[in-house]
C-alpha cells in the first residue's frame, strides 16, 4: 500500500541552496595551516602569472625615459587616429554577434530539448565543431567565396548582397563569422541554462494558462534564463573584443586590428590601448554579471 | 463556475512499440471528481494529457460538454492543471503566479492582483502572495499551483499526481483540502494517481487503467467490495488467495462453504479472492487443542493489526484484527482460521499455482 511506503521528498528550490550550509570540516590536530599554507602559494602563482606581465605593461606605459612617470600615452589614446571608429566597430559587432546567436541558439535548444530529445546530441556535436575548426582554415574558406563572384553576376541582387555584406563600416560577414565562432560557447551557457529549470513543466503550465508559444519563450523562458544569457553575451563579446586573425585576414579595422597596427609606430600608446581594453572588458564583465545576480534575487 | 462533461471516446496512443491508450472509453459527468487509478504506465497520465492538449491522441476523441476538443491547441483549452513536479515560474512571486493567466489574458493589474489575492486565501494562503517559489514549502507551492489554475474559471480542473510529492502528512491534509474545494466550486476534476488510499478517498468513482484500457470504473465502495475483475481486486487493497473447490452450491474453501459473488469459473479447482478484513483469526487457548495456522508477522497499524498466517498446508494468509487485540496476536501464536460468511470472489487459477497471499512489501 502507498500510503505506508516511506516517501521520499524532494524540494526543488530554484536559485538557492536549501538548509544551512554545510558544517565546516572539523579541524584535524595532527596536521594544522598546511592546507592553508599550501592554498597560498598556489594563490601567489597565479598571481604572479596574471599580474606580472599586467604589471609590467602598466610600468612600460606610464614610465617615459628620461621623464620620470607620465600617464600621457593614456591620453594620446583618445586622440590617436582611428580609436574611437574601431572600438565603436568591434562594439556593434559584439552587440549583433550576440543577439544574432541567441535568436539562433535559444530557440533550437529550447524546441530541442521540448521536442526531439534525441536531437540533442546532434546539436550538441554541431555546436562544437568550429572549436576544432582553426580560424585560418576558416578565414581561407571565406575570403574564397568572397572573391568568387564572376563579373556577369555583376548587376545580380546575389552579386550586390556580397559586396553589401563587405561594407568596411560595417562588414556584415564578421558578424556571421563571428556567429559561427560563439557558437559553442553560447550553446554550451544556454544548455546548462536550461538544464537547470524544468523547461518542459514550466512551458506546459504556461501553455496550460493560455499562453502561446512567443509568449511562453518570452515571459516564462527567458526570464529564468537571465543569468546563462547574460554569461552566454559575455563570453561572446570577450570573442568579437579579442578575435584578430579573421578580421586581420579579412582586412577590417576592427579594435584588435587597431591596436596591432598603432603597436608599429606608437608602442607606448598600443600597450596603453591593451591596459585599457582589459578594463573595459572587466567592466563589462561586471556589468554582466550583476545583471544576473540581480535577476537571481529575483527581483 | 459549474463543471463541464468530459468524455474520452476510444483513445488510442501509443509511443514507439508501447501502446499507452488502448481504446480508453470513459465519460466524466459534470461536477464529478473521477480518479484515474493504475500502476505505472497503465495510461493514466497519457489521457490527462490529451485531455490537456500536451498529447494527440493517434485515434479517438476527446469531447467537452459535447464539443470536440482533440485537435485545439493546449493553450485554447478551457483547462486548468497542476502538475506532479513543483511547476510554479521560479521568476514571479506566489501572486504573480496566480495572476499568470489572468495576465496572458490582459486582465488589467489592480484587477488581477485582487483575484488572486482572493484564490489565494481560498487555498488557505493569504499571506504569502509577495514570496518567490524557493521560498514556499512543497504543499505551499502545491496549493498556489491549485490556486493558478483555478484562477481562470476553467470548467475543467486535471490533477496529475498533485500530491506524489509531498511528505506523508501534507499529502492527507492537501488532498482533504482540494476535495472540499472541488465539492464547493462544483468543477469537474479528473485526478491521475498510483496511490489507491488517495484514489479511494477523494473520488465519486474511481477508474482502474490497465495497459491502456479501462478496467473498471465505479463508487469507491463498488471497487472495493465488488472487483470486476482478479486486477481491481488485486490492484485496490490487499487480497488473500486462497484455493477453492468450486461446485453447485457455491465454492468450498477453508473447510466452509460460501456463495460465489458474479460468476464462477468454469473449472473446480480456483483462487478464492478474500479481504484481509473477511478473514477471522482467534487465537487457540491453553487447553491445547491444535490450530490452523501460525502467526507469522504481525504488523500494527493502529485501529488495526495485519497478521500473516501460515496455515499447516504452507499456504500464507493476511488478516486484519483489531489494533487494541494485536498483544494477543504475538508471532508463534497458534490461531484457528475461518472467513466471513459472504459472498465471495473467485477466479480461475492464477498461471502460477501458488496460493500464498498476496505478497505485500509493507507486511513482511
Amino acid at each position: 500500500m502507498a500510503s505506508l511506503t516511506p516517501q521520499v521528498t524532494t524540494q526543488v528550490t530554484p536559485g538557492t541552496v536549501p538548509g544551512a550550509a554545510p558544517a565546516p570540516a572539523p579541524s584535524r590536530p595532527g596536521r594544522p595551516r598546511r592546507p592553508r599554507v599550501w592554498r597560498g602559494v598556489v594563490l601567489a602563482l597565479a598571481a604572479v602569472y596574471f599580474l606580472v606581465p599586467l604589471i609590467a605593461s602598466f610600468v612600460f606605459t606610464v614610465k617615459v625615459p628620461n621623464q620620470g612617470f607620465s600617464l600621457d600615452a593614456y591620453g594620446q589614446i583618445f586622440s590617436a587616429e582611428g580609436f574611437g571608429g574601431s572600438l565603436l566597430l568591434s562594439l556593434g559587432l559584439g552587440v549583433a554577434t550576440i543577439v544574432l546567436v541567441l535568436l539562433l541558439t535559444l530557440p533550437a535548444a529550447v524546441a530541442v530539448r521540448l521536442g526531439a530529445p534525441r536531437l540533442r546530441p546532434v546539436l550538441e556535436v554541431v555546436c562544437t565543431l568550429p572549436l576544432v575548426v582553426p580560424p585560418i582554415t576558416f578565414v581561407a574558406g571565406i575570403s574564397t567565396v568572397l572573391r568568387w563572384g564572376p563579373d556577369y553576376l555583376a548587376s545580380t541582387p546575389f552579386y550586390q548582397t556580397m559586396i553589401a555584406v563587405q561594407n568596411p563600416d560595417f562588414p556584415v560577414v564578421l558578424v556571421l563569422a563571428y556567429v559561427v565562432l560563439a557558437l559553442p560557447f553560447a550553446y554550451r551557457s544556454l544548455d546548462a541554462g536550461l538544464g537547470a529549470i524544468d523547461v518542459r513543466t514550466l512551458s506546459e503550465a504556461a501553455r496550460n494558462l493560455g499562453a502561446s508559444w512567443p509568449h511562453v519563450l518570452l515571459r516564462v523562458i527567458i526570464p529564468n534564463m537571465r543569468s546563462a544569457m547574460a554569461s552566454a553575451s559575455f563570453l561572446t563579446l570577450a570573442l568579437v573584443l579579442g578575435e584578430f586573425t579573421i578580421a586581420r585576414l579579412l582586412s577590417f579595422q576592427t579594435f584588435p586590428n587597431w591596436i596591432y597596427r598603432i603597436s608599429g609606430s606608437q608602442a607606448q600608446v598600443s600597450v596603453a590601448v591593451s591596459v585599457f581594453s582589459l578594463l573595459i572588458t572587466w567592466l563589462l564583465l561586471l556589468a554582466l554579471s550583476s545583471a544576473g545576480a540581480r535577476q537571481r534575487s529575483g527581483s | 463556475m459549474n463543471g463541464a462533461r468530459v468524455e474520452f471516446r476510444g483513445l488510442r496512443r501509443r509511443f514507439g512499440s508501447t501502446v499507452a491508450l488502448d481504446g480508453l472509453d470513459l465519460t466524466v459527468e459534470p461536477g464529478e471528481l473521477i480518479a484515474l487509478l493504475g500502476p505505472s504506465g497503465c495510461g493514466k497520465t497519457t489521457a490527462l494529457r490529451c485531455l490537456a492538449g500536451f498529447e494527440q491522441p493517434d485515434e479517438g476523441e476527446v469531447l467537452v460538454d459535447g464539443a470536440d476538443i482533440t485537435r485545439v491547441p493546449a493553450n485554447r483549452r478551457d483547462a486548468g492543471m497542476v502538475f506532479q513536479s513543483y511547476s510554479l515560474f521560479p521568476n514571479l512571486n506566489a501572486r504573480d503566479n496566480v495572476g499568470f493567466g489572468m495576465r496572458v489574458r490582459k486582465v488589467p493589474a489592480a484587477r488581477r492582483h485582487a483575484r488572486a489575492q482572493e484564490l489565494l486565501e481560498l487555498v488557505g494562503l493569504p499571506s504569502v502572495g509577495d514570496r518567490y517559489p524557493h521560498q514556499l514549502s512543497g504543499g505551499q507551492q502545491q496549493r498556489v499551483a491549485l490556486a493558478r489554475a483555478l484562477a481562470l474559471e476553467p470548467r475543467v480542473l486535471l490533477l496529475d499526481e498533485p500530491l506524489s510529492a509531498l511528505d506523508a502528512k501534507v499529502r492527507v491534509t492537501l488532498r482533504e483540502e482540494i476535495r472540499r474545494l472541488q465539492l464547493s466550486l462544483g468543477i469537474t476534476t479528473i485526478f491521475v494517481t498510483h496511490d489507491q488510499e488517495e484514489a479511494l478517498s477523494m473520488a465519486d468513482r474511481v477508474a482502474v487503467l490497465r495497459d491502456g484500457r479501462l478496467e473498471q470504473v465505479a463508487d469507491p465502495a463498488t471497487l472495493y467490495d465488488r472487483p470486476a475483475t482478479p486486477f481491481v481486486a488485486e490492484f485496490v487493497g490487499a487480497m488473500n488467495h486462497l484455493p477453492g473447490l468450486v461446485s453447485g452450491d457455491g465454492v468450498t474453501v477453508l473447510g466452509q462453504t460460501l456463495p460465489v459473488e458474479g460468476r464462477a469459473p468454469g473449472t473446480a479447482r480456483a483462487d478464492v479472492l478474500v479481504r484481509p478484513e473477511a478473514v477471522l483469526v482467534t487465537p487457540v487457548d491453553a487447553s491445547g487443542a491444535e490450530g490452523d495456522g501460525i502467526v507469522m508477522v504481525s504488523s500494527f497499524r493502529g485501529s488495526t493489526a495485519r497478521l500473516r498466517v501460515r496455515l499447516s498446508d504452507g499456504t500464507e494468509v493476511l488478516a486484519d484484527v483489531p489494533g487494541h487485540d494485536s498483544a494477543r496476536f504475538a508471532p508463534g501464536t497458534a490461531v484457528r482460521v475461518g472467513l466471513v460468511d459472504r459472498p465471495v470472489l473467485v477466479s480461475a487459477r492464477s498461471e502460477t499455482g501458488a496460493a500464498a497471499a498476496v505478497p505485500e512489501p509493507d507486511v513482511v
